[in-house]
């Protein structure tokens, strides 16, 4: 084949595929799926687990954000929504499950009480749940409003897209207590 | 309530050498003994039937005093709706012989005794810490026990299984031909974080144990570090399915302390307010129930419901789920303009609902199927340990307080108390769709005809003034800055106090010393007395009904380990 015919050839191809397909890079289309398909595991201990109810419930609905798909079992999510006050004595429950699960996995702390114990500065209660998993998005409030949730869910979504890097979670170390 | 005289006299001669001293206090009846008497008093009341129900044991620590703890006992007569509190004083080291073999309610209010002041009870089979978890050193209801001293937990406990009842140790599985099963505390079905232990032989459960205090959130340390009315966000936080209930438990128990009453206005939003939250709680046990059993639709219909609610509270106070909305002497604030319509419009759309949720169940096959005959407890059982609410009535008992000692003008209104027979799944189901109906018919006759006149009272050594007058005048401030700088200081003494919440008798015992915070504030939860049967009615029936009767308990973590 001559130059000019393969240009011409080339040419064609280009036009032809303009129709039915587009160009990316691997990890933008890896990324667009992932974050447009998060199976959330909703880890509810107390009063956000009945927010989060909302959250899952008809009238904020997270499936318009491509998580409805809701697993109980840690092995088959990737989001794990901690939703609710961690004690002391659930604390190496969380870490289990946290393990569990496979990679890339994120972890969304919802409330004040996961975030930082709230306002139970007390005897039992773990002093938010990042002193034992690494936490991607703290959502405020107490409960949070669904909408704040969407909202962390979104950022979240964000930083998978981004590929933002983590290092709070590249440094974790299972059973550390930070 | 005074039944003090008739109790005297009747004691003094079945106890005749028993030092007993009798007291009336804040409308309590009180008995101090010694702790020999304990167990033969309660004997007593039990036998002859004057006090049927033991509702709580529980104890508080004076560092001070030679006899360092007071173990107090809760008595409560179905029957005349009358009620007795025994005391006992018990140095560090004394031990009490158990109450469980005449109540078998006793059982785990004594291990949390135990857990939080370490006074052990004698012949108890099962001296175990319940709440905290296994690692952890010390009492942390003692009064030098630091309330933010945290103890890190490094693993969990393996399945483990109580010591029989009879006070014989527990045996490993013999043949090793049994299957241990672990549910929770992070299971679907549990609704929380609940753990159910089970053996299995097949499909059936042959011997059961669980596990509590995941959610132990130090409700009642707490409230010892906190002023009166920072206390009440606390309680939004112990059944949060209906927060507002707890918070007017919690202000009824301080405002009977304080020797006030509320305004009518204040009483009419209470009452409302205690009906909307009844009704969203039952939509949650009813709901989430019936997603454990399969049924996904009738938890997303009665979900929009609870949307609505949602907005009303959201209208009235800003927050959906946790409203602090009362404070002590009445409400933070008045309802906006129309709030009572928008009630009223909602009544009518639930009416609607609750027609649809019982097509969609009371005669489903499957339903039915699922939950007629299963968990069924006996009027007497139920009594023995210490159920309340729903779960009792479905057993054939008439109780709810707001009938029988009535509250907020409970009286005044019509309404019934539904009652079922057979006490199992389905009539506790049955129950509470009937309650929720009650409930609408209860806020409508409320909201039609709400009280005029001020929201709060306005006592100046109990209710903050108004911002207006804080800003606006030197007596406003003045009165703003002494309540906040002294606090609310309720006369020395103590007090029981008991409203009927969504899940049966929610009670508050309330030591107060004259000081800005609770010496003491004890919960009694009602889910807690109810759990306490679980296992035992587990035991011998099916793995599935397992999950049919845990949602039927309607057990709420925050409430159940506070």
């Amino acid at each position: 084949m001559s130059d000019s015919a393969a240009k011409f050839a080339d040419r064609q191809l280009t036009e032809d595929t303009r129709s039915f397909a587009f160009t990316t890079q691997i990890d933008k289309l890896v990324a667009w799926g992932r974050k447009n398909s998060l199976w959330p595991m909703p880890y509810g201990t107390a009063c956000c687990g009945i927010e989060m109810m909302s959250v899952m419930g008809p009238k904020y609905d997270l499936a318009r954000f491509g998580a409805e798909v809701v697993r109980f079992s840690p092995r088959q999510a990737d989001l794990l929504l901690v939703a609710g006050t961690i004690t002391e004595k659930m604390a190496p429950i969380i870490v289990r499950i946290y393990e569990q699960m496979l990679e890339p996995k994120y972890v969304l702390s919802m409330g004040a009480c996961a975030s930082s114990g709230g306002f139970y500065r007390a005897y039992h209660v773990l002093q938010g749940v990042d002193k034992v998993i690494p936490v991607d998005c703290y959502v405020p409030g107490c409960p949070p409003t669904p909408e704040a949730v969407l909202d962390g869910v979104m950022v979240i979504q964000k930083m998978i897209q981004d590929g933002a890097p983590r290092p709070w979670k590249d440094n974790w170390k299972p059973g550390e207590y930070r | 309530m005074n039944n003090i005289e008739e109790l005297k006299s009747e004691l003094n001669q079945t106890f005749q050498d028993a030092d007993l001293s009798f007291s009336y206090k804040f409308g309590n009846n009180v008995i101090e003994v010694n702790k020999d008497v304990v167990i033969p008093l309660l004997q007593h009341f039990k036998s002859t039937g004057r006090f049927d129900l033991l509702m709580s044991v529980t104890a508080v620590d004076y560092p001070d005093r030679d006899k360092r703890f007071d173990v107090v006992y809760e008595l409560f007569s179905s029957r005349d709706v009358k009620r007795v509190r025994l005391k006992t004083q018990l140095a560090e080291g004394e031990t009490v012989p158990t109450a469980q073999f005449v109540w078998k309610a006793a059982d785990w209010f004594e291990r949390e005794i135990f857990d939080m002041f370490g006074i052990r009870f004698d012949g108890h089979p099962n001296m175990r810490r319940i709440l905290c978890h296994h690692q952890f050193v010390g009492h942390p209801l003692r009064k030098d026990y630091q309330a933010d001293h945290q103890q890190h937990c490094t693993e969990a406990l393996p399945i483990h299984f109580d010591n029989p009842r009879d006070g014989s140790e527990y045996i490993e599985d013999p043949n090793k031909d049994l299957t241990p099963l672990n549910i929770g505390p992070s299971h679907p079905a549990t609704h929380g974080t609940l753990r159910v232990m089970v053996e299995l032989d097949g499909e059936t459960v042959n011997r059961a144990n669980v596990e509590l205090g995941y959610l132990h959130r130090c409700f009642e340390k707490m409230a010892e570090t906190h002023p009166y009315n920072q206390v009440i966000p606390y309680t939004d936080r112990l059944n949060y399915c209906s927060a507002p209930m707890n918070n007017i438990g919690y202000c009824k128990a301080v405002e009977k302390i304080l020797g006030v009453e509320i305004p009518p206005k204040a009483q009419a939003i209470r009452i409302v307010l205690a009906e909307l939250s009844r009704i969203i709680d039952h939509i949650v046990c009813l709901g989430a129930s019936a997603v454990d059993l399969g049924a996904l639709t009738g938890f997303f219909h009665l979900f929009t419901y609870r949307e609505k609610v949602y907005t009303l509270f959201e209208k009235l106070c800003g927050a959906r789920l946790t409203v602090s909305m009362t404070r002590i002497g009445g409400m933070a604030n008045d309802p906006p303009e129309g709030w009572f319509d928008d009630v009223l419009q909602f009544c009518k759309e639930m009416r609607k609902g609750i027609d649809e949720l019982e097509l969609l169940l009371s005669g489903n096959k499957i339903w039915i199927q699922r939950t007629k005959g299963v968990g069924a407890i006996s009027a007497e059982e139920a009594i023995e340990w210490g159920y309340t609410g729903p779960c009792l009535r479905a057993a054939g008992v008439n109780l709810d307080l707001r009938k029988a000692d009535p509250y907020y003008g409970y009286d005044q209104l019509d309404f019934d108390v539904p009652v079922g027979t057979n006490g199992d799944v389905y009539d506790r189901y049955l129950v509470r769709v009937a309650e929720m109906k009650e409930s609408v018919k209860i806020i409508e006759q409320v909201s039609k005809n709400i009280p005029g006149g001020d929201y709060t009272i306005r006592d100046k050594g109990i209710v903050l003034p108004e911002k207006k007058d804080v800003y606006g005048n030197i007596e406003g401030l003045m009165n703003h800055f002494m309540l906040v700088i002294k606090g609310l200081r309720p006369p020395k003494g103590e007090i029981y106090d008991a409203t009927e919440a969504a899940n049966g008798e929610l009670g508050f015992y309330l030591v107060s010393d004259n000081s800005g915070n609770p010496y003491r504030l004890k919960v009694r939860p009602p889910c807690f007395a109810i759990y306490q049967s679980f296992p035992e009615q587990i035991t011998g029936g099916l793995v599935a009904d397992v999950i049919a009767i845990l949602g039927s308990m309607n057990l709420i973590a925050g409430e159940l380990d506070r």
